[in-house]
């Protein structure tokens, strides 16, 4: 029991507890070059050709991708010290949790500078050179001891604290195996280097999300007020299902290749188990929190909600794309795009957001009413985003497994150019959306300092 | 639930992933074409440029531009070395050298060794699988 009440959340400690507050700024403003980038990048989509000699997508899009990436690895990294902080009082270093944040800072300046200046070697996700990815393993490492120094013993903890301790250890391990690349007799079979690639990135995503879902749950917990759900053996059974499809739900990236049968059989038995986490949110649809306890904590309530509806459509999406016979029509198409996008923006980025304001809880109305219009306006231009590349995709599906020999490319591209300006479209108010909760927080902030 | 419990289970899961993660990295994928030196050299220039921004291998890539899987035998050597020296109304010229074109040309026909990339050759099964 000393445990339990050692994990209770200290409400008390938000104000005090400046852990991870400058991990939160600075993800803020790499959300904002996500966005730019973004934008720069649709645009080249809608007027091809568009900053070709100079700026043209082979930059834009690492850019767009590194930032959107960094943008979640730095707040999820930001919001677990956080937490643990505000649980355990502080962390077990102060120091490693310094250096975790020059390497970490080190790293992305680098690595965004490299791409401006045209400078690659990695591949996708992780375009930088090989040697910048040295930071950010070694801060990793520190990360990972601080956080299992902190937590001090498996004994009696809650499902969220598990899903951290799983979460910084595998990204390590698929951070790692995603540059296995670099051996020789790894990249030298075309087939086989992708099969690895795909599976340290599939459960690469499954480690993050560990992180972020474990600290909504630690949310939950203290907008409910109650740690019951942490405890209980729902919550570790859909832990260890998560667990289980991070290891080993990858293959719908790679259906296509050469490879053995069982790879498709393995993933595609996984994924079906999703089924019961679909299953779960439809059951649980409506949360029991009380209505004073949603109003002490509306922000994060809030953004929760807008999250849970994102996770139930791209969960949708998600089990379609792991059905081979489905995935041969969507794989390679804007599909997978929309997918992406919904799992970012979706859910990680307004679960992300969720936590941003509980540590900055407000209860001033006029900014709450900011950015409620902010959220608003960033869910009504997502969807539209979100339907505007599905019906892209669905028309490349088509020329891919129809016409693909008596239709060029870029006739068919052609075709979809109306869907690509209102994802521009959408893409822009969306920002705006986003620009004004960022904003109205920085401003609120710097206020409240002055 | 009991905390021998939670750790026996993540100790079978780490090791179910570990033996199956182990096992794909020693498996010999007999049936696909390993790439030559030049082939090598070619794969990293692909990096370099960061081609994998526009185009696909497999469906895997951005989307901008075409896949190559197997523009190699589809359009041919010529075709592809005119493409990388001169770009076009998108694509950047990369000022490549004519050895880095030779190079990038090896690699994407390596890759085209390995198999048909388009989806529509694929066999939908009863059980929603797919097959070759």
């Amino acid at each position: 029991m000393a445990a339990l009440k050692d994990n209770k959340p200290k409400e008390n400690l938000s104000s005090n507890n400046t852990i991870g507050t400058q991990y939160i700024f600075v993800a803020l403003i790499l959300l904002l070059c996500t966005l730019l980038f973004g934008i720069l990048g649709a645009l080249q989509y809608v007027i091809p050709g568009l900053f070709r000699n100079n700026f043209s997508f082979e930059k834009v899009r690492p850019l767009h991708v590194s930032s959107a990436v960094f943008w979640i690895l730095l707040s999820a990294c930001g919001i677990v010290n956080y937490y643990l902080a505000s649980i355990k009082g502080k962390l077990w270093s102060n120091k490693l949790y310094k250096w975790q944040w020059y390497l970490l800072i080190i790293a992305i300046i680098l690595i965004l500078s490299s791409y401006i200046l045209g400078i690659f070697g990695g591949r996708e996700y992780w375009e930088f050179h090989p040697v910048l990815a040295v930071p950010i393993i070694i801060a990793w490492i520190l990360f990972i001891i601080n956080v299992f120094k902190s937590i001090n013993g498996f004994r009696n903890q809650p499902v969220y604290i598990w899903m951290w301790m799983t979460g910084v250890v595998f990204f390590l391990f698929t951070f790692l195996e995603s540059y296995l690349w670099l051996i020789p007799a790894f990249r030298a079979n075309v087939v086989k280097d992708m099969t690895i690639q795909w599976k340290s990135y599939g459960s690469m995503v499954g480690g993050w999300n560990m992180l972020i879902y474990g600290s909504s749950i630690y949310l939950l917990d203290k907008i409910s007020g109650t740690e019951k759900y942490s405890y209980s053996r729902i919550a570790f059974v859909i832990y260890f299902l998560g667990l289980f499809n991070l290891m080993f739900n990858w293959g719908h990236h790679i259906y296509t290749l050469p490879i053995p049968k069982y790879i498709q059989y393995i993933s595609y038995a996984v994924s079906m188990t999703e089924l019961f986490l679909l299953g779960r949110i439809i059951y649980y649809w409506k949360t029991s929190i009380n209505t004073a306890k949603k109003h002490y904590h509306i922000l994060s309530y809030r953004f929760l909600i807008a999250a849970d509806v994102w996770i139930f459509l791209t969960l949708l999406l998600a089990i379609a794309m792991s059905i081979p016979a489905i995935n041969i029509y969507t794989h390679g198409t804007h599909i997978t795009v929309a997918h992406t996008m919904g799992a970012t923006i979706g859910i990680n980025s307004f679960l992300l957001l969720s936590f941003v304001f509980d540590m900055f809880n407000t209860h001033n109305q006029k900014i709450i009413h900011k950015i409620t219009i902010g959220l608003y306006i960033t869910l009504a231009a997502l969807f539209v985003f979100w339907i505007s590349l599905i019906i892209a995709g669905v028309i490349k599906a088509n020329w891919q497994m129809h016409n693909y020999t008596s239709i060029p490319f870029s006739v068919m591209m052609h075709t979809l150019h109306p869907y690509f300006i209102s994802f521009l479209i959408a893409g822009i108010v969306a920002s705006i959306g986003i620009f004004i909760i960022v904003f109205t927080l920085f401003s609120y902030n710097i206020k409240q300092k002055s | 639930m009991a905390d021998k419990i939670k750790v026996l289970v993540i100790l079978c899961l780490l090791i179910l992933f570990l033996s199956y993660s182990f096992y794909l990295y020693k498996l010999n994928y007999s049936s696909v074409h390993s790439a030559t030196t030049l082939a090598d050299k070619g794969k990293i220039l692909w990096q370099t440029k960061n081609c994998g921004a526009c185009h696909q291998i497999y469906g895997l890539g951005g989307y901008l531009g075409p896949d190559l899987t197997n523009i190699y035998s589809s359009k041919g050597d010529e075709h592809i070395k005119a493409f990388l020296h001169a770009g076009t109304d998108i694509m950047p010229t990369f000022n490549l050298s004519d050895s880095e074109v030779t190079e990038i040309v090896a690699y994407l026909k390596s890759i085209d060794a390995t198999g048909v990339a388009a989806p529509s050759k694929l066999k939908i099964k009863q059980d929603g699988s797919i097959e070759r």
